[in-house]
């Protein structure tokens, strides 16, 4: 499994990482989006559907 | 996601909608749609009007007409009745779709024609700084009324249905699998269908009405978005202030495209 996130398109709204069941995700200093731990992540995908700024793609592996 | 981004996106991107904004949630259902139903790139043509929806028609790599506030419909009339064969999709917003085009879509919606309306709802005019729209709730705050409206909003979905749409049907952004699958039903659909996606505005919405940020938005969709089949098994107390999603009206009407040739056909036997 691979998170890709794009920071150019990233807003920094928060959805992926409210909406994250297993607190992969949170924001840098900078307000865009950033992977704390990809090894917690469970493929849902509910960050990708969710976010509005096509900013993060999760790939199964 | 990405492959589909790349095959129905112009490269754009990002977007000019605020962080959170639902309407890139809608727009991927749409182009979502569009890949489940395998529609042809070339024989799609996606119509819009003026609004912070209608930007999204500049994003898809299809024929794309951005038209004039309110008249997406009949731009998409004509192309329907110059060509048949193409699939028109209508991408609007409340205040384009049921203020400044409201007359239009009650008649687009008598004729029946072959189109899909994609009615994204956000209860406010975003683009022009959160003046009220016809779906902004009753005593809702609003640039254009600090001290909350006092007109009630429209439910689109009735109105669609008492002005003759043949398809309706309601989703959200939360819930936006099942959105993906309304729109290709709609597209399917042989008749004047409608489908009316809540999406959040966090800034001129949210912020003037303290419904918190984008993720409480799309809370609240969750939590006040019933499906019909759950609808049906509740009492009028407990659907009060929700609102049911799914397929709410479906029905079968003579197709304007298929009468008007008719009409071409009769008036060409005459001719002979």
């Amino acid at each position: 499994m691979a998170i890709k996130t794009i920071g150019k398109h990233c807003k920094g709204c928060g959805v992926c990482v409210t909406f994250c069941p297993k607190q992969v995700l949170g924001l840098d200093a900078l307000g865009k989006i950033t992977v704390l731990d990809e090894t917690k992540c469970i493929t849902c995908k509910q960050c990708e559907m969710r976010c509005p700024d096509y900013a993060i793609f999760v790939e199964k592996k | 996601m990405e492959k589909l981004i790349e095959k129905y996106y112009r490269p754009r991107l990002p977007h000019i909608w605020c962080p959170g904004c639902g309407n890139g949630i809608v727009t991927s259902s749409i182009v979502k749609a569009i890949d489940k139903l395998g529609l042809d790139q070339d024989k799609t043509v996606i119509v819009s009007g003026i609004g912070c929806s209608s930007r999204a028609s500049g994003y898809l790599d299809f024929d794309t007409v951005h038209s004039l506030h309110g008249r997406a419909l009949p731009v998409a009339t004509g192309i329907k009745l110059a060509d048949p064969e193409l699939n028109v999709i209508v991408i609007t917003g409340d205040g384009d779709g049921t203020a400044i085009g409201g007359n239009h879509f009650i008649h687009t919606a008598r004729r029946n024609i072959n189109l899909t309306v994609i009615l994204f709802n956000n209860n406010i005019y975003g683009m022009t700084g959160g003046q009220f729209s016809p779906l902004t709730p009753t005593a809702s705050k609003a640039t254009t009324a600090p001290y909350g409206t006092l007109e009630r909003a429209f439910d689109i979905a009735e109105l669609a249905k008492a002005a003759g749409a043949t398809y309706v049907a309601r989703g959200t952004a939360f819930q936006s699998k099942m959105l993906v699958d309304v729109i290709a039903e709609g597209i399917s659909h042989d008749g004047f269908s409608l489908v009316e996606a809540v999406t959040q505005c966090p800034i001129y919405f949210g912020r003037q009405n303290k419904k918190g940020d984008a993720s409480a938005m799309l809370k609240t969709q969750r939590d006040n978005a019933v499906t019909v089949e759950a609808a049906k098994k509740m009492t009028p107390e407990q659907l009060e202030g929700k609102f049911t999603i799914g397929v709410l009206h479906k029905s079968e009407a003579p197709e304007y495209t298929k009468q008007y040739q008719g009409v071409i056909d009769r008036a060409q036997k005459g001719a002979k």
